[in-house]
């Protein structure tokens, strides 16, 4: 069928806390949030106000560039706030939930007899359109864009998270649904790409219609961005678009039933966590929901995963594309002499410079920085863990140097935040990596 | 009890506080005793590997410990040799422990002063990369120098080789080399010749008193065996190979020995923290010029020897690797590091007055590290444009 790409570089990193294979908890929520911060390069335009009641499936914003591209609600309920932060800019609509599970009903047609234009109508007025990301730059896909080809990455790799073959092993009927909606939307295929183990036998492998890919390797093998890298690397000009697995069954479920579900079955896990395990949620779950999985104290609560999530709080919410709550020890605490022990035991470090690779045990992760920030030094760190034909350095520089041409030779269109993540991890002069991304993202979004 | 002393400490440093002035150098003491309690920031990873900076260039002065150990031992031995005073263990050692200690007072007092006062004007935290530079210079000037000169050539590396280019990490050359070059080429009577490399020699044939009435023994044999053998061959120099592999002769404290060097080489590879690529690849580009000059009858030392001579394992090892002055990319390593190997064998064998070539060598490479970069980078986004045209 295809090649297996073995990658060398990147990280798995051992941290404590990984999720027991069980469903611990289908949570109904009493709060959520739809985040137009999710989605890079959507200017939102309310729809709703406050006290307005909403089913699942209810438009609460649309984008101000593409009125047709609609972000629903979750949850049935009434619109507890709007939130707001400097300038108005909208940060979040908050939906009181009812727990009546009330939907909008679709009237849905058959998949095979919708061309592309029937189906992206289709996707747009149903919400389900900004499941669908496009790179470069990792923003919502345009619809007016012709795509090279989907890609869907079957494995994850990323620290603490879910495992697809679990977290997915109701929903194939989903997924099935889901790529064959999405193969309506390209030329260029879909194209799953699976671990080893999940080839040959996995369920996964048993889906019909898509282009499959065997990777192997440490994280970010799993990383979308990097198999694109090795299966068809993008080129100026180029467009192509990318799905998350469980964004997937949630398309394919919209066909099945004719509803917007974003259900979804997270990891909440971490070396803060009391019994990591599984948990089934809506997107947009107030982290509230998840309180009894958190342990006390000064613990940070991550929506994604330890490298590339967000920071959200007690009170926060889950992202919209994410699919793990990691649960940390903020590390505000002085140690002594630290980078003078010999053996420093409760830390890990990718580096030779402590005796951490003859270890081989999970530690106890905590967000302390662990020295101070510094210039770029080491030169040799970044390439070891970023399996992509690119120098990193040079497009870090590049980046701080705000030059758009040198981006653009250096590989700017192959990269988001999370491809560099590990690069951020490894840095011993602490620099934030994914901050100097996301500037030339940014400034790579205002030139063109 | 140190925490509370800090913790104490800290508001007089601190924003609004009498001394806030001195921020930079609280911190960096602070630092130096304690991780600090920052936490990662939002939008970032959340955890980060517990290597920093600290560590890495505390191993890169773990590794040459070994080089300083043997040198001390190495000057009282010289002195003692040259001398005829037929020393003890101790009283070499003593010997030479007090005339190194000096050399490093002045190397860090200066070195360090001018960092901290850099980084309190600029606000910035005070970068570690001196901790190895300084380390560095003591072990690579002649020990007889005169420490103002030190202290001049201290200064002219940490101002104009470092902090005009912004400071640890944007240098383009190697500040200890950059120390030593500014003396050579400032006071060559002081860097070069036979009689520096022995304590207290060159004072004794300026017609001091040489040591309690006693003669010099050998005036010549102060001279560095590179320095004679690059004239006469190597058994003419009066010294063997195994000698050079174990150091016991005359040169720069630090560079003499090694054996000493290896143990450093091999805790740098062990531990990732220096390139073994360029190491490697200096190494066979001397070989290639060494064996070249053999067979092209320049000279009589067979190529390995040369690999034992000199500045030559010491710069390979400690200071061509600097990885900011180095090239960056991985395929540039290979060409840097064996084109400093090629050049320094070059300077060698057809520069009979100044046989060290080691100095230069790094340094021009240095020079031209960033040009090898960027060829090596073209290359890729070559390969990006050739593939959005073949697609």
């Amino acid at each position: 069928m295809s090649d297996q790409i073995r990658l060398k570089k990147g990280l798995d990193l051992p941290i404590s806390g990984a999720a027991l294979a069980e469903v611990t908890a289908r949570v109904t929520p009493d709060l959520v949030a739809v985040k137009p911060t999710d989605f890079r390069g959507m200017v939102p335009r309310l729809l709703v106000k406050e006290g307005d009641s909403v089913m699942a499936g209810t438009p609460l914003f649309a984008d101000k560039k593409n009125p047709g591209m609609v972000f629903c609600s979750p949850v049935s309920g009434t619109v507890d706030a709007v939130v707001r932060g400097d300038k108005r800019k909208l940060l979040a609509v908050r939906i009181k939930a009812d727990g009546r599970g009330e939907a909008v009903r679709f009237d849905v047609p058959k998949i095979a007899s919708l061309d592309k234009e029937g189906m992206t109508e289709l996707l747009l007025r149903s919400g389900l359109w900004p499941c669908l990301k496009q790179r470069p730059f990792g923003t919502v896909a345009d619809p007016a864009a012709e795509p090279k080809a989907i890609f869907i990455s079957g494995m994850n790799t990323a620290p603490l998270g879910p495992d697809p073959e679990f977290a997915l092993k109701d929903d194939f009927a989903a997924l099935q649904a889901g790529v064959d909606a999405l193969g309506k939307l390209t030329r260029g295929g879909v194209h799953l790409s699976l671990a080893a183990r999940s080839f040959a036998g996995g369920e996964l492998h048993k889906l019909t219609g898509v282009v499959f890919h065997q990777f192997e390797g440490p994280h970010p093998a799993g990383n979308v961005g990097v198999q694109i890298n090795h299966i068809s690397p993008i080129n100026k000009g180029e467009v192509v678009w990318t799905v998350d697995l469980h964004l997937v069954a949630v398309i394919g479920r919209f066909f099945l039933k004719g509803v917007y579900d974003t259900r979804r079955i997270i990891t909440v896990a971490g070396p803060a966590a009391v019994k990591p395990s599984y948990v089934e949620v809506p997107a947009g779950v107030c982290m509230s929901s998840l309180a009894s999985y958190f342990e006390q104290g000064n613990v940070r609560v991550v929506s994604g995963d330890v490298l590339s999530g967000e920071a959200v709080g007690r009170d926060g919410f889950l992202g919209f594309y994410h699919n793990q709550v990691s649960v940390l020890q903020e590390g505000d605490y002085y140690e002594m002499f630290g980078w003078i022990n010999p053996f420093r035991s409760k830390k890990f470090s990718v580096s030779r410079a402590y005796p951490a690779f003859l270890r081989r045990k999970k530690y106890d992760m905590d967000t302390n920085e662990n020295g101070g920030e510094r210039p770029f030094l080491m030169n040799d760190v970044y390439n070891k863990v970023l399996p992509m034909d690119i120098y990193p350095l040079y497009l870090f520089k590049a980046c701080l140097a705000g030059d758009p041409d040198k981006m653009e030779q250096l590989g700017i269109y192959e990269v988001i935040e999370e491809d560099v993540a590990l690069c951020e991890y490894v840095c011993p002069s602490k620099v934030e990596i994914q901050n100097i991304i996301r500037g030339g993202i940014e400034l790579m979004m205002k030139e063109m | 009890m140190a925490k509370n002393f800090f913790d104490k400490i800290r508001p007089t440093f601190s924003e609004g506080g009498k001394l806030s002035w001195l921020h930079s150098s609280f911190d960096a003491f602070e630092t130096f005793f304690f991780v600090p309690n920052r936490v990662t920031r939002k939008g970032g990873t959340h955890v980060k590997d517990c290597v920093d900076l600290k560590r890495l260039l505390i191993i890169v002065v773990l590794a040459m410990v070994p080089a300083l150990l043997f040198g001390i031992w190495n000057l009282g031995e010289q002195h003692s040799i040259v001398f005829g005073l037929g020393w003890g263990f101790w009283q070499k050692v003593w010997y030479g422990f007090v005339k190194i200690i000096p050399l490093y007072l002045i190397s860090y007092i200066v070195g360090l002063g001018i960092e901290f006062a850099s980084a309190q004007m600029k606000g910035h935290e005070v970068s570690e990369g001196y901790l190895v530079s300084g380390f560095i210079i003591p072990l690579i000037v002649p020990v007889d120098v005169p420490w103002w000169m030190l202290a001049i050539a201290v200064a002219f590396a940490v101002i104009i080789g470092k902090e005009v280019f912004g400071g640890t990490g944007m240098n383009i050359w190697n500040p200890a080399l950059l120390a030593r070059a500014f003396l050579f080429f400032s006071y060559p009577s002081k860097m070069s010749g036979d009689s520096i490399w022995v304590g207290g020699l060159s004072k004794a044939l300026a017609g001091g008193t040489p040591w309690k009435g006693g003669e010099v023994v050998d005036a010549l044999s102060g001279a560095t065996p590179l320095s004679h053998a690059s004239l006469d061959g190597l058994s003419a120099a009066g010294t063997s190979a195994w000698n050079l592999f174990l150091g016991n002769i005359p040169g720069a404290v630090g560079e003499t020995s090694v054996i000493a060097i290896l143990i450093g080489a091999l805790i740098l590879i062990c531990t990732g923290v220096a390139s073994w690529k360029i190491m490697c690849s200096s190494v066979l580009g001397a070989l290639f010029v060494g064996w070249l000059g053999t067979v092209g009858g320049v000279t009589d030392i067979p190529c390995w020897e040369q690999l034992l001579m000199g500045g030559f394992a010491f710069g390979t090892v400690f200071m061509a690797t600097d990885p900011v002055t180095s090239a960056q990319t991985e395929t540039g390593k290979w060409i840097y590091g064996f084109l400093i190997g090629a050049l320094c064998i070059t300077v060698r064998l057809f520069n009979p007055g100044y046989p060290e070539g080691m100095m230069l060598a790094i340094l021009l490479m240095n020079t031209f590290a960033p040009l090898i970069d960027h060829y090596v980078v073209s290359a890729n986004i070559n390969r990006r444009l050739k593939r959005a045209k073949t697609v």
